[in-house]
């Protein structure tokens, strides 16, 4: 994204920074506004969202502590981050592996694979996810560790698919003049092809981590909800059962929730747009 | 046609395919099977299913509720790809000449992706809501208050990440061309609609196809926003479904069926549409 060296002049130069400027600040003001209304009483955040919280409408932390009381957030938080690390690493090995025996192997076996994990993209949650999470009931996978194997069965045909592009992309050379020196394959695959693979590792990596990481339906339904919790079903669970919601626990919690995506993005962002054009493919 | 080095590797199937095949027949295969088969049975957990042919698509088709969230996904999905595709492109545009802190503007249009369905739902809730209210109104007071609402967002949310794709694909169109273009005097709308847009249309291609399926996928943020309220007018096809499933005792067979008809739907639109704007794609 850096070639603005030789971009085109553009008349106005001025006023289109002033507009980018203005529709940037509009951009950001629903979180901002969440913000703001995250220091209020509960009571003035509903009647006056837009005023600034002053005087006696200043609550202070009181709302993050009512917020992370309430939700267990930081063990939220925490299953969060297992799920969603154990679910990348977990699909970043085993696909990459799947894909490149796929693309090297190349007979019918290989290629109904294949033809499976396309299908497998086009395929909506909905259709499955009663089915699913019963199954994973079933089996035990109800837990952070389990939807490990559930996210990598469900999401493995994208990552399948973008790893055996990048795979086709590898000149086999290396690889048989290796086997003739008598390395294993595994071996050849971990020293030789992983390396190769690995920007396209990293893009895969971050694509994986925003879905998993932000996904409600399914750990909703898989997980055991009275052992674990994801940020997005605490969130969802502060609305209770009819109706009347906590908007300053609610408002804590989003902050909490927003921020450290924010400080994640400001130092990978040069890797996350690399991640949304390696998902930019046709399906 | 496997080579001397596929075969050696073909060997190693059980190290490198099958960990992926097995979670694949777990997370995937045998929900989708037994998905398609208890949409012909009657049952209220897996194993208690008996068979009762088409009954559950017969009740599917005739809840009107199910046509009018579908009738309002078809509705969401054509409007969110038209003001999504359009912003953004429009956005990608101008941010690729040389505007002073065209960096930034990127990285602000883009932080919204990361944030999951359920708090940008919230978010939106608050804002929209204070807004409303200064005419006495909520998000929940009406139908069309949920909808345009769910629009809004989802705009908000989506425009950069199709813009980050459009800014990709118009940095790859070759200076060259346009500069002969220029030589032979054409105008900056000639160049825009006869050069550059057929160039990009494997981006536009790929951001409709996205931002189609996301449409009709969508759920997370209608829950979040409005929950289907009032009394499940503002909801969409996928929550329809969910709430079919786990909100009515002795539905989840027509529940099933309503999720493959929503999965055929989803497959056919997603096919036409790849179709479609394929054929329409020019080589420089």
């Amino acid at each position: 994204m850096n070639s603005d060296m030789n971009a085109e002049k553009v008349r106005h130069p001025v006023l289109w920074t002033t507009l980018f400027t203005i529709l940037s600040l509009l951009w950001i003001y629903p979180i901002v506004l969440v913000l703001i209304n995250s220091f209020k009483n509960k009571t003035y955040i509903a009647s006056n969202p837009f005023s600034w919280p002053s005087g006696k409408e200043f609550a202070g932390w009181s709302n993050f502590t009512t917020g992370v009381s309430r939700t267990n957030f930081f063990a939220s938080f925490g299953w969060t981050v297992v799920i969603t690390v154990g679910s990348v690493a977990l699909i970043l090995l085993c696909t990459s592996m799947a894909a490149w025996w796929i693309v090297r192997v190349n007979d019918w076996v290989a290629k109904t694979l294949y033809t499976l994990f396309l299908f497998n993209m086009i395929v909506p949650f909905q259709m499955v996810m009663y089915t699913l999470s019963g199954l994973a009931d079933d089996l035990g996978l109800n837990t952070p560790w389990g939807l490990w194997i559930v996210y990598l069965g469900f999401g493995a045909g994208l990552a399948v698919f973008i790893f055996t592009g990048a795979v086709k992309g590898i000149p086999r050379d290396l690889e048989e003049s290796a086997m003739i020196d008598g390395a294993s394959v595994p071996r050849i695959f971990f020293q030789i092809i992983v390396p190769l693979l690995r920007p396209t590792i990293v893009s895969v990596g971050i694509l994986e981590t925003m879905w998993i990481w932000n996904d409600y339906l399914l750990p909703y339904l898989s997980l055991d909800t009275n052992r674990f919790m994801t940020i997005s079903i605490a969130v969802q669970y502060l609305k209770g059962g009819y109706g009347s919601v906590d908007m300053g626990a609610m408002m804590a919690c989003l902050v909490l929730a927003i921020l450290p995506i924010v400080i994640f993005y400001l130092f990978c962002q040069k890797y996350i747009v690399k991640g949304v054009l390696a998902g930019a493919v046709k399906g | 046609m496997t080579t001397t080095s596929g075969k050696t590797i073909r060997r190693w199937w059980a190290l490198f395919a099958l960990p992926t095949f097995l979670a694949f027949i777990i997370g995937f295969i045998v929900p989708f099977i037994l998905g398609v088969y208890l949409s012909f049975c009657d049952f209220n957990t897996i194993k208690d299913a008996t068979p009762i042919g088409f009954k559950n698509y017969a009740k599917a088709f005739q809840d009107s509720e199910f046509w009018v969230a579908l009738g309002q996904t078809v509705s969401f999905a054509i409007v969110t790809t038209i003001i999504i595709n359009v912003v953004g492109f429009a956005i990608a545009y101008m941010l690729t000449k040389a505007i002073r802190g065209a960096t930034i503007f990127r990285s602000i249009f883009f932080m919204p992706n990361l944030i999951g369905g359920i708090i940008l739902g919230w978010v939106w809730q608050l804002l929209l809501n204070g807004i409303l209210q200064q005419w006495g109104a909520s998000l929940t007071l009406s139908k069309n208050y949920g909808f345009w609402g769910l629009v809004i967002l989802v705009c908000w949310q989506q425009i950069g990440y199709m813009m980050i794709i459009y800014i990709a694909g118009l940095q790859a169109v070759p200076t060259d061309i346009l500069e002969a273009a220029e030589v032979d005097g054409a105008n900056g709308r000639q160049k825009l609609f006869d050069i550059i847009i057929p160039l990009m249309m494997p981006s536009i291609t790929v951001c409709t196809f996205l931002t189609i399926t996301n449409g009709f996928k969508m759920f997370d943020q209608n829950l979040a926003l409005t929950g289907g309220a009032p009394a499940n007018e503002s909801e969409l096809v996928a929550l329809n479904i969910y709430r079919t499933f786990y909100d009515r005792m002795g539905f989840e067979g027509v529940g099933q069926a309503k999720a493959v008809i929503f999965f055929i739907i989803v497959a056919i639109v997603a096919m036409l549409q790849n179709k479609l704007t394929t054929s329409r794609e020019v080589q420089a």
